[in-house]
């Protein structure tokens, strides 16, 4: 197995730096950040003051070579137009990712699961369909059009929650968060829910086909055999099979969820990294939009390691072989 | 029974998640007042980076020598006064009694300190250098100072007007030190209370500021850039005013009668740049073949007369901007100075333009596309759209390229300078008609014609404007901008289109003193 991930690793920096070098060229291929940058009016010699502070007058190739000299210590270079670390400046955004991320899961499995297991389970009857056919809505309805109706009723026309921002943050254990207060959770509920519609359906889907699958097997009737209620069988013994393939799922939708919650955060004027990303697009701001995606990519490859790891933990017929999975 | 029960769940689980917070007040105090604005700050640093939303943020917290009335009348700020001595030196008098917010006193020490942090400030992709360049500085006492240039400078409190005054101690600060708070020690209105990048900055009232004190003592400007959910944060109350509202919401929000709107004609011109310059512009081609001319037809007055001949203006403003948009003839509204009163609209004449493609030797029409960006401007790509039709039935048979803004900015630009006829904005900073003249009308040279797109030359226009920005009597500089602006225009350097109107939407026991320079201040923000 240490031979399965020294291979996984080593091929993971391989995909980081093709990564760095399509995202470096591809955003000097876009067009020239100080065209975004300088004031309308500025002159020549502004402009070549401006192109040389920010290291812009050194060929794109070098350019490319300075940055990875750099990355290897750990430093991706500084935001062009905050003039912040870009590392610094995605870890300041995290947490506000982080905690809407950590709510969509949650609603996701709170939701997803009870439904899914209940439409499984009673296939025919009327409330099975029904949410069926609200968990298609679900799936196809546009995130931007959902979260802007959610707005439009829920802060606009009852009043009951706020429409956009990040709401007071609470310090419990030492760990900042909007979680811990009623004004924080008011501001969070909104993109929480517009963020988890897709995955609630998703996993109403999962959880509705392995009850499906689940329900007519042999060990099923043979535990109803032995006179264990309905209740035991269904929560236990069926609901233990149907989550393996939930779970693998909700894992790597955390990693979805936490990379591209750009609409979302967009729409909510959420202050997290998915609005960071968006806003250094439209100015180029090289560095951190590198930074960004070079930390997303080792997020996946983190998550996609640990799964398969996990999977020969947890199931012992998965053996991870050297010869590359 | 089934069916009641899922609605009876699906009910409890809404309820579940909205009650616990039906009953939350917005923030009830009366001094408090929250701001939702479009652009995107990025820095407390007043020197960092000339960006709008930053230069509008560091007014709540900085005084400038020279501050802007709403109509960008230079008005007297951290100096009293000020008065040219003779052609190349001005002397300031300071403000006596004016105080830092850590209770330092403010002296010529101070402005001298500021301007010398100006070009030090590092990594600044935007910097203030040009306003305090070449700068004799003579400190005559702790009150007054004198400023000598080598060449008449009748700009200079207009170029004052924009760089802040931060604590002589905060010299050598650098950005990290605004941005945590440390060096946020100036003399203006607010004091500063905490920044967080792409959320929200916020502050509590001065109540020692030397000028008229703030209704608010506690403000937060958050930054919502997409507007519609700048409007849903309005229309919940949320947010007390917000600024940049976009057209689409604009009946909704003159239908409400908890909201009202500001509106002023701003300093924002859209127009089009042509290309003066090639032999062979790569985006007109002949009618006929659709093969790109061997002479540049823009070269030629009678085509470029024809094409703002084409453009229907009024319907511009009235049905994509529902209104909120003025007809342009010329670089800045009636009003500003230096913005000449015979510089009138031109109504749409499809015949006169054919009759003068006709003349100009295309009696079948030209072919050509239309650049410009989709994300810049209110409804630029609308605009674009509107465009392309009203060229094709004066005989300019047109298709529109709308494009990111990150893409149309460098190309548009030096050194490719890519497209033939494109529609850009210009707001003049200055708040007069010499920074249209300036950098859109003035040949490429240091100094001038930054953004000279098209790079219009007309010697005779420099040498008026050159003489205008040399002359210190208003009067006489005045007169001197109308007739560069008449020539430049007549010439149709370039094609006017509208002036935006600045619009802020607000809470209907709210007013607003609207500025022409878009800026969003809460101190102008008062009950009624």
């Amino acid at each position: 197995m240490s031979v399965f991930i020294i291979r996984r690793l080593s091929q993971s920096a391989l995909v980081l730096l093709i990564m760095s070098l399509l995202v470096f060229f591809g955003v000097f291929a876009i067009g020239d950040p100080i065209e975004i940058f300088i004031a309308a009016d500025a002159d020549q010699a502004e402009r070549e003051r401006a192109i040389a502070a920010l290291g812009l007058d050194k060929p794109i190739w070098l350019q490319y070579f300075y940055f990875l000299a750099n990355a290897l210590g750990g430093d991706l270079g500084r935001s062009f137009v905050f003039n912040i670390p870009a590392i610094d400046l995605i870890l300041l955004r995290l947490p506000a990712t982080l905690e809407l991320a950590f709510c969509a899961v949650f609603l996701s499995v709170a939701f997803g699961i009870p439904l899914g297991m209940y439409a499984g389970y009673r296939p025919d009857s009327r409330a099975a369909k029904t949410i069926m056919a609200t968990s298609i809505a679900g799936f196809s309805l546009p995130t931007f059009w959902v979260g802007l109706m959610m707005i439009l009723v829920f802060a606009v026309e009852l009043g009951w929650l706020p429409a956009s921002g990040r709401g007071e943050l609470g310090t419990f254990l030492g760990i900042q968060s909007s979680l811990f207060t009623l004004n924080g959770l008011a501001h969070l509920a909104l993109p929480a829910l517009n963020l988890a519609l897709f995955n609630i359906s998703l996993v109403i889907r999962l959880t509705r086909a392995g009850m499906r699958e689940n329900m007519p097997m042999d060990y099923v009737k043979f535990a109803r055999a032995k006179g264990l209620t309905q209740r035991r069988v269904v929560f236990v013994h069926v609901m233990k099979n149907i989550m393996i393939p939930v779970v693998t799922v909700i894992g790597l939708e955390i990693g979805q969820v936490i990379a591209f919650a750009v609409v979302t955060e967009t729409i909510f004027a959420w202050p997290g990294m998915g609005k960071l990303i968006i806003d250094s697009i439209n100015n180029l701001d090289r560095p951190v939009i590198v930074a960004y995606l070079l930390i997303i990519v080792l997020m996946f490859i983190v998550i996609n390691l640990v799964v398969d790891v996990l999977y020969s933990v947890l199931d012992p017929r998965v053996r991870l072989s050297d010869t590359g999975k | 029974m089934q069916k009641a029960t899922l609605k009876a769940f699906a009910f409890a689980a809404a309820l579940a998640v909205a009650t616990p917070f039906a009953g939350l007040p917005a923030p009830a105090a009366a001094q408090t007042l929250t701001v939702g604005v479009g652009g995107n700050i990025t820095s407390m640093d007043p020197h960092f980076h000339n960006l709008g939303p930053n230069n509008n943020i560091a007014q709540y917290f900085f005084d400038r020598l020279v501050h802007f009335d709403a109509q960008q009348k230079p008005i007297p700020g951290l100096a009293e006064s000020w008065r040219s001595i003779d052609d190349n030196t001005w002397e300031f008098k300071l403000r006596r009694g004016v105080k830092f917010h850590d209770g330092s006193d403010f002296d010529a020490e101070d402005v001298v300190a500021s301007f010398k942090r100006v070009p030090w400030v590092p990594n600044s992709p935007s910097s203030f250098v040009a306003f305090v360049l070449g700068l004799e500085t003579t400190v005559v006492d702790s009150h007054t100072l004198r400023f000598r240039t080598p060449a008449p400078r009748p700009l200079m409190p207009i170029d004052f007007a924009v760089v802040n005054i931060v604590n002589r101690k905060n010299a050598e600060s650098p950005t990290s030190d605004f941005n945590s708070g440390a060096a946020m020690n100036g003399t203006g209105p607010f004091r500063f209370g905490q920044f967080a990048p792409g959320d929200r900055v916020s502050m509590t009232r001065n109540d020692a500021y030397w000028g008229e004190k703030s209704h608010w003592a506690s403000v937060t400007t958050r930054i919502i850039t997409n507007a519609s959910a700048r409007t849903a944060a309005l229309l919940a109350g949320d947010v007390q005013i917000i600024d940049q509202v976009q057209t689409a919401d604009l009946p909704r929000l003159k239908q409400n009668t908890n909201l009202r709107l500001e509106r002023v004609i701003g300093n924002r011109l859209i127009y089009l740049h042509l290309d003066h310059n090639r032999d062979e512009t790569p985006f007109l081609f002949d009618k006929a073949t659709g093969q790109p001319l061997k002479a540049n037809p823009l070269k030629d007055l009678r085509v470029r007369q024809a094409l703002s001949k084409a453009i229907n203006r009024q319907a511009l403003a009235e049905r994509i901007f529902d209104g909120e948009a003025i007809p342009a003839g010329g670089l800045l509204p009636d009003g500003f100075y230096g913005a000449s009163p015979k510089l009138k609209p031109e109504a749409q004449d499809l015949a006169g333009a054919q009759r003068l493609l006709r003349e100009a030797g295309f009696p079948n029409g030209l072919k050509m596309t239309l650049h410009g960006p989709n994300d810049r401007y209110p409804e630029d790509d609308k605009v674009l759209q509107a465009l392309g039709p009203m060229f094709t039935r004066a005989g300019i048979e047109t298709s529109v390229v709308p494009m990111p803004w990150a893409t149309y900015a460098s190309q548009s630009s030096a050194p490719t300078f890519a497209f033939s006829v494109m529609l850009v904005g210009w707001g003049s900073d200055t708040g007069e008609t010499s920074s249209p003249l300036r950098a859109l009308l003035a040949t490429r040279s240091p100094g001038f014609g930054a953004s000279n797109r098209g790079r219009y030359s007309n010697p005779t226009m420099d040498a008026l404007l050159n003489r205008a920005l040399q002359t210190v009597d208003p009067a006489a500089r005045e007169k001197l901008l109308f007739e560069a602006s008449e020539l430049a225009v007549g010439d149709v350097g370039i094609i006017p289109l509208y002036y935006q109107v600045n619009l802020w939407g607000l809470r209907a026991n709210l007013t607003y003193q609207a500025r022409t320079d878009e800026y969003t201040l809460a101190h102008l923000v008062k009950p009624r």
